[in-house]
């Protein structure tokens, strides 16, 4: 028989979390600092208005690019929070989550050979997305002594005459780095000389701590070269309720909606009618979520600093990133022993490019309570270890 | 430190929201949550417990956990408002008696709220009987036994808190 797998996907590399989750699902008295999602459930009237809608009977498709009530929801979410003015019909489409809009925006602007620059340590899903769509990852490393900003003078190094896509990964996962204005104008800038598109995954804005997250789509010039990719999941804590959205210029999310309407029809009803109760309503939800992430994030640095992982001060989403690397192991190999000693399970950085290596993802969706059990524990392994 | 995004809202109010759901955590504590200093922190605090904003610091319990099942009873009290002292002065003398859990003014059909707790309903009866309803302003009394309590102070009493989410996630 002929092997029924395309070499392409063979080719891709399972994903580094994965690996590392079956070993920590085996650990039943596991406390986990892992999770990439909020522990927060969603807000009930977000919720209560996703019920209402099924006992309404509303169990049918949505137009392919979303409810168009939802687009002007959001709409006037990116007017009021970013002053960036999109049409609702015609330049935003409703996804299935962000990582959808990823694979999407991908997939419509790359030809075969294309290029596709990738800063990591980032999400997951760049790269392999970017090969399934025909195109060639180029990889860019963060690093910690510009606070894993995307620096432009790496960007521009990576520049090749056959590259077409950035990717903007801020507010960083797994780092939690941000790019304020002052950084993403060098930016625009190099996008603009070099004629280039940029995929702005921004589904991590509205958790920024001490000052407003930036999109580099506010430059003049570049709405019409970008992608902003963000969603529900974050913000309102609606990871499993699946909905995110991609704004751009007509000629990308015409497409894009052309690919979504083929795969996907469209994204979940129940969860649309919810998500536009939470862009009317939920203001109050996401500032005060965003308050108790502040407190954790303050307390886990501190900490962190304290037992000597030295931990860049990460400004959004809700991890931090501390470095390793003077314990003269490897991530996995800390994590991996960490989890055996005092079941606490972390993710090693490399899970998030190889770049990662010598850095932890601690993940502070999780109560205080909780963050200070883990942190005994550490700091019990770290004494232990003689490594304090 | 950096400024909190939340810089505009003041320390005081920032302090009392993470200690209204929780006032177990120390001052150190509270200072690296909320990104000041120790001495910051604790002035404010004293400040607030001088001037009586913070009143004290109690435990949430859900007592049905426990043996010792006290009793809840809200009573609605119609009174007669004194001259030149509305209703203070007969609050006042309501609330005094340690069986007495809160009072509350309230618009409406009745006068006052008064919740008050006891060891049985014979006993939460006495009070009614012996002290309360014949206060001279006293004009009359409904009381309702509490069945059950679902949610205290923002809290759900009896819902276990398990963490759904899948231990690690990307």
């Amino acid at each position: 028989m002929r092997d029924p797998i395309n070499s392409t996907i063979t080719g891709i590399k399972p994903s580094g979390i994965r690996k590392f989750f079956d070993v920590v699902s085996e650990m039943k008295d596991a406390i986990s600092l892992g999770v990439g999602e909020p522990d927060f459930d969603t807000p009930w009237h977000i919720r209560e208005e996703g019920i209402y809608s099924l006992e309404k009977g509303r169990g049918h498709y949505t137009s392919n690019a979303g409810l168009i009530e939802l687009r002007h929801e959001i709409a006037a979410y990116m007017e009021r929070r970013f002053g960036l003015g999109y049409d609702a019909v015609k330049e935003i489409l409703v996804t299935i989550g962000g990582s959808e809009a990823i694979d999407l925006g991908l997939r419509v602007m790359l030809d075969p050979g294309d290029e596709v620059i990738i800063p990591q340590p980032s999400y997951v899903s760049y790269e392999p997305c970017t090969i399934m769509a025909g195109g060639t990852p180029k990889i860019v490393e963060l690093k910690a002594e510009d606070d894993f900003r995307l620096n432009p003078k790496a960007l521009l190094d990576a520049i090749t005459p056959k590259t077409k896509v950035l990717v903007l990964p801020f507010p960083n996962n797994p780092t939690g780095a941000v790019m304020g204005a002052e950084y993403l104008e060098e930016i625009a800038k190099i996008v603009i000389q070099k004629d280039l598109f940029v995929i702005s995954d921004e589904i991590y804005a509205e958790l920024t701590y001490g000052q407003k997250h930036a999109s580099i789509a506010q430059f003049e010039g570049m709405k019409e070269r970008t992608v902003v990719i963000n969603g529900f999941s974050k913000a309102y804590a609606m990871t499993g309720w699946r909905l995110g959205f991609a704004c751009g210029p007509v000629n990308i999310i015409k497409q894009m909606t052309k690919l979504h309407q083929f795969a996907i029809m469209c994204a979940p009803t129940t969860s649309q009618y919810a998500a536009i109760e939470a862009l009317k309503k939920g203001d109050d939800d996401v500032a005060r979520m965003c308050e108790a992430y502040d407190a954790r994030r303050r307390f886990l640095l501190h900490e962190l600093n304290r037992m000597g992982l030295s931990c860049f001060e990460a400004k959004g989403a809700f991890y931090v990133f501390p470095c390793i690397r003077h314990l003269g192991m490897t991530s996995e190999e800390f994590a991996t022993d960490l989890l055996k000693e005092e079941r606490v399970a972390v993710v090693p950085g490399t899970a998030f490019g190889d770049c990662g290596e010598g850095f932890l993802r601690i993940s502070y969706a999780y109560s205080i309570e909780k963050l200070k059990t883990a942190l005994q524990r550490i700091e019990r392994y770290l004494n232990q270890k003689g490594k304090v | 430190m950096e400024n909190n995004s939340v810089s505009e809202k003041s320390l005081k109010e920032r302090i009392l929201r993470i200690i209204d759901k929780n006032s177990k955590l120390s001052v150190q504590e509270l200072s690296v949550m909320l990104g000041n200093t120790e001495q910051e922190v604790a002035a404010a605090v004293s400040e607030m417990e001088a001037d009586q904003t913070i009143c004290g610091y109690t435990t949430l319990i859900n007592w049905e956990k426990v043996d010792n099942e006290k009793i809840t009873a809200l009573i609605e009290v119609k009174v007669t408002p004194q001259r030149g002292q509305g209703f203070d002065v007969i609050a006042e003398r309501i609330y005094k008696f340690s069986e007495v859990e809160a009072v509350y003014l309230m618009s409406g059909g009745f006068d006052l709220t008064v919740i008050v707790k006891g060891n049985s309903m014979r006993e939460v009866a006495g009070f009614v009987s012996a002290k309360l309803a014949p206060m001279e302003a006293v004009l009359s009394t409904a009381t309702h036994f509490v069945l059950k309590k679902y949610k205290e102070h923002g809290i759900a009493m009896e819902t276990e808190q398990i963490d759904e989410r899948m231990l690690v996630t990307p």
